[in-house]
């Protein structure tokens, strides 16, 4: 019988030897005259442990890892193809408590199937959303979406239904559907686990909310740092195409819908959504004002469905089960799971999808296992380069839109990054400042400028430079770029820096009342509490 | 123009082989990006000589084409080196050591962020975030992602390519 033999072809697995394992693999099993079948699966997340290599054996998927390749001769002495005992087995995959104790709906085929393999998506449930799509109408389909309170997934938490909903009803055409596949955003994986680890769901995704919505044409605009997600993603759009799930005629349906990859040029504002249109265009990302919103006026000036990947790559699910199954998890106004992805000086680093409201501290110490150093947590960033920095006693902080807002803090694409003592934060703002002025559109001042300005005020006051002034040269213009900025990028740039500063003065060498006009929800009080303060001198 | 210099995977180019990439892609909405990566893919780089072409076969003005080159960072318009190295400066690599890997690399290679090796062999760039968070610090060299790169690891990593490279 044929043994199969599972080794991640996620990059992540690749970048800590995946292929020179599956090399090992395949040169064993040729001297071995064994016959062994390598299955290059995505990986389901678990980072601590990657290469993780898994065998079908009776007991079920039995892993191993992190396998190197000098590992892999002693795991077939080991007898690992009929899942024996060996130094590195983990168990059942499923099993293993980091996994197992996860909410996973959006993740639920991520490292379980071949990604590129349309047989093993559809044994896997997958393409049952877009079948039930099309024996609904358009108006059921947004419904149920509505219903489900899924809300984007990209940063910005829009209802996603809603929005599927103002395109449906704009008269003109062609209609797009295009998929923001930027993830511009540090310390954020999602989007590429599930382009690399199950693509065809995102080509679901995108499918069933073209039908809906009336589109003919859409594009995934794909970061160039992703060559990995690009190969799967060409493949598996080839693939859809030929079997009848892309094209003319969808599955019968009547309807067609083209899919085509547009690839990024290195450029962050671009994962903004109408910058991102203009670099689909053709031109300079800058961002556009809204109105007109995209959903009316987008692509080209046609109305345009914009959504995440991970925002995409769940509708399938809520289609073919029901709102009902991903409403039930959650809280408030923030339904569903969240694929939170754990990285930084995290022990035990990956991606886990959990309920909306998981708690700050489930995810750092429960799933992370504290720090990778071993010493203590110091800062936690969440939601990417533009979300707040919390300490390590805002650990019951719950993880959805509105808890987290109510801190000041945004969840954005649910990045969560870990730093342990070391971390000097002070150096951690000015880099917030640094990479605003890099990342900038230079649409408006206050971001273009104020974000230059502001690494050097934050120079100055980290050199002891007249400290009392410059804090409040700092405070104005984090107001300003707060309140004078067209998007996000310089809107919340002055979130990881007030946050520095309120939770971490002395990396500033202020002491916490100096920063008193920074309220527990991160707010500026323009009293000028930081100049009745006498911090000159210090 | 020297077609015989190999760039960064790059061949050398010449006005037909521009007008080819132009030509082939020019019927795409929005085609001036897919172009210049089509140019970028083949060459290497986008040289500045190109532009005049780029702009006439798209039907654009040469501001225009340049305004849209100057705003990406993926758009160098020099040769680059043989291979470049591209450094994660974002948030999760420095929390595990990323500055002081960028510093080593620096010191490793003779090169600031930006330049290239004196032997044309390297070039070192900074990246913001490549996605391989969890396995920070992250590197990539040439088309090859790295995880969980220590300076010790970088100078294996930095060896191997090196010594294959003069065993060719
Ligand atoms: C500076 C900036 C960068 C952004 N980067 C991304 C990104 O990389 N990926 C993404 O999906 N959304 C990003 N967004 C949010 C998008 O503008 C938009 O809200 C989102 O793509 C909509 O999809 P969703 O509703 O499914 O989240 C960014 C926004 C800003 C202001
Ligand atoms: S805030 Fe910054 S990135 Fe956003 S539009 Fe203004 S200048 Fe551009
Ligand atoms: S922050 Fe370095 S790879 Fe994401």
């Amino acid at each position: 019988m044929t043994a199969v033999v599972y080794v991640p072809r996620d990059s992540s697995a690749v970048s800590l030897g995946a292929d020179a394992v599956t090399e090992a693999i395949r040169t064993e099993t040729a001297s071995r005259k064994l016959d062994v079948t390598i299955v290059r699966n995505g990986s389901r997340g678990m980072f601590s442990h990657e290469p993780m290599v898994e065998v079908a054996a009776a007991a079920g998927r039995i892993a191993y890892g992190p396998v190197a390749p000098a590992d892999v001769a002693s795991l077939f002495d080991s007898n690992f193809l009929d899942g024996r005992e060996h130094r590195l087995r983990l168990g059942v995959a499923g099993e293993i408590p980091w996994l197992k104790s996860q909410n996973r709906l959006t993740f639920a085929r991520a490292g379980v199937t071949d990604p590129v393999s349309l047989d093993d998506f559809i044994a896997h449930g997958g393409y049952r959303g877009l079948r039930r799509a099309i024996e609904l109408s358009a108006d059921a389909v947004i419904a149920e979406v509505t219903k489900s309170g899924l809300r984007g997934r990209g940063g910005a938490g829009f209802p996603t239904g809603v929005k599927w909903k103002i395109a449906l009803d704009a008269p003109a055409a062609p209609k797009y559907v295009v998929c923001n596949a930027d993830e511009g955003d540090s310390g954020a994986f999602s989007d590429r686990m599930i382009m690399e680890g199950d693509p065809f769901v995102l080509i679901e995704g995108m499918t069933i909310a073209a039908l809906a919505v009336g589109a003919t044409q859409g594009y995934i605009y794909l970061r160039s740092e992703y060559p990995h997600a690009r190969r799967a993603l060409s493949e598996t759009i080839a693939t859809a195409c030929s079997n009848g799930y892309l094209g003319a005629n969808i599955l019968g349906s009547g309807k067609s819908f083209e899919l085509e990859i547009r690839l990024g040029a290195g450029a962050y504002v671009c994962g903004e959504e109408t910058a991102m249109l203009e670099s689909i265009e053709g031109r300079r990302g800058m961002v556009r004002f809204k109105p007109p919103f995209p959903a009316l006026e987008g692509l080209f000036g046609k109305p345009t469905v914009i959504n995440n990947v991970v925002s995409f790559a769940t509708v399938p699910i809520i289609i073919e089960r029901g709102a009902e199954v991903f409403r039930s998890w959650g809280v408030g106004n923030s339904r569903g799971t969240m694929p939170f992805q754990l990285s930084g000086n995290a022990k035990r680093p990956g991606l886990i999808e959990a309920p909306m409201g998981v708690r700050l501290r489930e995810i750092v110490h429960d799933y992370g296992g504290g720090t990778a150093s071993g010493s203590p947590v110091r800062a936690v960033q969440v939601g990417g380069p533009l979300g707040a920095f919390f300490s390590e006693s805002m650990m019951d902080v719950e993880l959805d839109f509105e808890s987290v807002a109510a801190r000041g803090g945004v969840l954005g694409h649910g990045g969560i990054v870990v730093f342990d003592e070391t971390v000097d934060m002070a150096r951690m703002a000015r880099y917030a400042m640094e990479f605003c002025a890099i990342e900038s559109c230079g649409k408006c001042t206050p971001c273009r400028i104020g974000s230059i300005r502001g690494a050097e005020v934050i120079d100055d006051i980290i050199n002891r430079r007249r400290p009392r002034e410059n804090l409040e040269v700092l405070r104005d213009l984090c107001d300003t770029m707060k309140f004078g900025s067209l998007c996000a990028l310089g809107g919340l740039a002055p979130l990881p820096v007030l946050s520095a500063l309120k939770y971490f003065p002395g990396d500033f060498g202020l002491a916490p009342r100096d920063v008193d006009f920074i309220g527990a929800d991160l707010t500026i009080s323009t009293s000028g509490a930081a100049s009745t303060h006498a911090i000159a001198g210090r | 123009m020297d077609a015989s210099k190999s760039g960064n995977g790059g061949a050398g180019w010449d006005a037909r082989m521009i007008d080819e990439i132009v030509a082939g892609l020019a019927h795409m909405p929005g085609a001036l990006m897919p172009v210049l990566q089509a140019v970028i893919e083949r060459v290497g780089f986008i040289p500045p000589d190109a532009v005049p072409a780029i702009a006439r076969a798209l039907n654009l003005s040469r501001a225009e084409v340049h305004g849209v080159i100057s705003f990406y960072r993926d758009f160098c318009t020099g040769r680059p080196g043989r291979k470049i190295i591209r450094v994660c400066r974002a948030e999760s690599c420095q929390a595990m050591g990323a500055v002081a890997l960028a510093g080593h690399i620096q010191s490793r290679l003779g090169v600031g962020f930006g330049q290239t090796s004196a032997d044309g062999d390297f070039t070192l760039e900074p990246v913001y975030c490549l996605g391989n968070c969890a396995c920070s610090p992250a590197i990539v060299v040439g088309d090859d992602l790295y995880g969980r790169v220590t300076p010790k690891r970088f100078d294996e990593i930095f060896f191997s390519v090196t010594s294959s490279r003069s065993s060719r």
